[in-house]
């Protein structure tokens, strides 16, 4: 590059309106486009963090997801004593059977929607020590109480301490509020197994998470269960990995509907950068020529207002980045789609983020101003010295 | 004397709109070297399109420029770029210095394209505005001056890179007398002192006044010397 680097910063302040209104477009594009993939990544985030490496969770083959798993308590049984699961220091394995449901409460922001109602065992604090109590106490084993997930909480009516809530024909009451730092849980209410299954009659679990000895130990269960006529049925998993999976759908569901609104955005951006360069060609003909004449070659002339287009892009990219990373203080929720339930998760950024955030604002910055620039670099020098 | 310009039977036309309009017809001139050649000439009589041949940033339609024995017309864009850079001043009516540039950067401009060092640049940048009178407005940009400094200042980026040929387009055309007399002290200086071949067209006939030779275009065609 012969034309001085200072040459194309000086003429990019020295339009600051055209530049502004240009860089502010990119911002919001950007921004919009940051704000969807954070979203997604918040989900999975969410649902990654909800499951644990150390912990397996058994499920019927087939269903993907909890509700709709079925496993009887004879198999149940059968499956809590293969080898592998880890036992506590009293000798008992540490398991919790759970029943997965779905009820539907009134959201205060109004409008109704569905929560999940997850009953566990006793052995899941053991499981999940990651999920603390927040207020209140845990539910009693035996009796009718609620530990709700502080989304919960603070996103529906009747969800707080003391509330009664009607389900399984029975009043439950709300005697704590739990913190399972931002995962899945932090959405449901927990209640007591055995009580949610006697409530709804029910003979059979929906799931088993279990904390497993090794991963050696693991694979030799897996190959038990599908080698047993009666456990074949079940699929074990990693818990983490069960939920990663649960978030693949949601995750891709918001970045495709965000890709497609971006996309729509962007084309008025690009469209802004292309008038705001076509303007600055149009007044710097005369310059563009005087350059030329001077010796400067068409090459140089092209990557100056490219480069002038591709910083305004860039700091347009950089701006709509900073605001967007204003979002991490908020949480949001959605309808999740693999527990039919309703789910709060916070923007997260990434690097990832902040990289394919950077490469869509440079590209519209060079489809913006990739035509001006070419016309600008094209023109006969005579034709730029007249002005024309 | 060595011949600096050789013009022979050019002519050029420029087509808009699929019309066909003639500006030079079979102008041949021979400028030595050292010469101060003023053109004049009504309006649209082709001066600035003979100007711009000779500076190689216009192609004839037909016949030969030659500068310094070399024949323009084989060059292709790029080496004819460099050429120019190396070869020929530009001078213009309305200075065309890049208004977001200071006096110095504008002058440093020319010199970007050539092999020359920060510290070598900077010397021949205060040699040339020393020249032109205004070593002490270097930081200043080309609002910052009157139209008369601003043109001093085009004039010293047009010797930057110490070409020997400048070619000036009305130099003195924006310009009030005092200005205007300056300038055309300050070429006259160029080719007196610096031994510059210069062709200037002008208007102005105090400013023609300075040139040795006078030349008259009119439509399209060269007029004999003397006319
Ligand atoms: N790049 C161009 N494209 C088309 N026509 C041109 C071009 N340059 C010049 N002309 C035409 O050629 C003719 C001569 O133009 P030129 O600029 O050489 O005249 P001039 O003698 O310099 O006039 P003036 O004194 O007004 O500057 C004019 O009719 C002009 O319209
Ligand atoms: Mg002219």
């Amino acid at each position: 590059m012969k034309i001085p680097f200072y040459y194309i910063l000086r003429n990019f302040f020295a339009r600051k309106l055209t530049a502004s209104i240009t860089i502010v477009g990119v911002a919001l594009v950007v921004f919009v486009f940051a704000a969807v993939l954070m979203m997604a990544y918040g989900v999975e985030k969410a649902l990654i963090s909800t499951g644990s490496d150390e912990n397996a969770i058994i499920t019927r083959k087939g269903s993907n997801n909890e509700i709709s798993s079925i496993i009887d308590l004879q198999t149940a049984n059968e499956l809590s004593t293969l080898k592998g699961i880890a036992k506590d220091a009293q000798g008992k394995v540490v398991v919790s059977y759970e029943v997965a449901t779905v009820i539907n409460l009134d959201k205060k922001s109004g409008g109704m929607s569905n929560v999940s109602v997850r009953g566990v065992s006793p052995q899941v604090f053991v499981l999940r020590p990651g999920v603390k109590l927040a207020q209140g106490t845990w539910f009693r084993s035996g009796s009718r109480e609620i530990v709700v997930g502080k989304q919960t909480n603070a996103r529906f009516q009747g969800a707080a301490l003391g509330d009664k809530v009607k389900f399984g024909g029975d009043f439950w009451t709300i005697v704590g509020i739990m913190d399972a730092n931002g995962s899945a849980f932090d959405s449901e209410m927990w209640v007591d197994v055995e009580q949610l299954r006697g409530a709804y009659k029910r003979d059979a679990y929906s799931s088993m998470t279990f904390k497993f000895t090794s991963k050696d130990d693991l694979e030799t269960m897996k190959s038990k269960i599908s080698g047993d006529p009666r456990l074949n049925q079940m699929e074990v998993e990693i818990e983490r990995s069960f939920f990663e999976k649960q978030s693949e759908a949601l995750a891709m569901f918001l970045r495709v509907l965000g890709l497609v609104v971006t996309i729509i955005f962007s084309v008025g951006a690009m469209i802004g950068a292309m008038i705001t360069m076509y303007t600055s060609v149009a007044n710097r003909t005369v310059e563009i020529g005087t350059l030329r004449a001077l010796g400067f070659r068409r090459g140089a002339v092209l990557f100056a207002f490219l480069f002038e287009s591709l910083m305004l892009s860039l700091v347009g990219g950089v701006s709509g980045l900073i605001l967007a990373s204003g979002l991490t203080f908020f949480s949001i929720s959605t309808m999740n789609f693999s527990s039919f339930s309703e789910l709060a998760f916070s923007f997260a950024m990434s690097p990832s983020i902040i990289i394919t955030s950077l490469l869509f604002a440079i590209l519209m910055g060079f489809v913006g101003g990739v035509l001006p620039s070419w016309r600008a670099s094209r023109m006969k020098i005579v034709d730029s010295l007249r002005g024309a | 004397m060595t011949t600096a310009i050789k013009v022979e039977n050019v002519s050029k036309t420029y087509t808009r709109d699929k019309m066909s309009v003639p500006v030079l017809n079979n102008v041949s001139i021979e400028i030595p070297e050292g010469e101060f050649v003023a053109l004049m000439g009504p309006s649209g009589s082709g001066k600035t399109t003979l100007l711009n041949l000779i500076a190689g940033i216009d192609r004839p339609t037909g016949g030969r420029v030659s500068v310094q024995g070399e024949d323009i017309g084989t060059m292709n864009e790029s080496s004819l770029a460099k050429w120019r850079s190396r070869n020929i001043g530009f001078i213009f009516q309305f200075y065309n210095l890049i208004p977001v540039l200071t006096a110095y950067e504008n002058v440093e401009l020319p010199l970007m394209l050539t092999p020359l060092s920060k510290a070598q640049r900077k010397q021949q940048v205060e040699t040339s505005l020393a020249i032109v009178g205004l070593a002490d407005r270097m930081k200043h940009t080309p609002n910052q001056l009157s139209g008369g400094q601003q043109q001093r200042v085009a004039i010293a980026r047009a010797i930057a890179t110490d070409p020997n040929i400048i070619v000036a387009d009305e130099p003195t055309g924006d310009l009030d007398k005092k200005s205007a007399l300056e300038i055309m002290t300050l070429l006259e200086r160029l080719n007196k002192e610096f031994g510059k071949t210069i062709i200037m067209v002008t208007h102005d006939p105090s400013a023609a006044e300075h040139a040795h030779i006078v030349r008259h275009l009119d439509k399209g065609d060269l007029l004999p010397e003397g006319a």
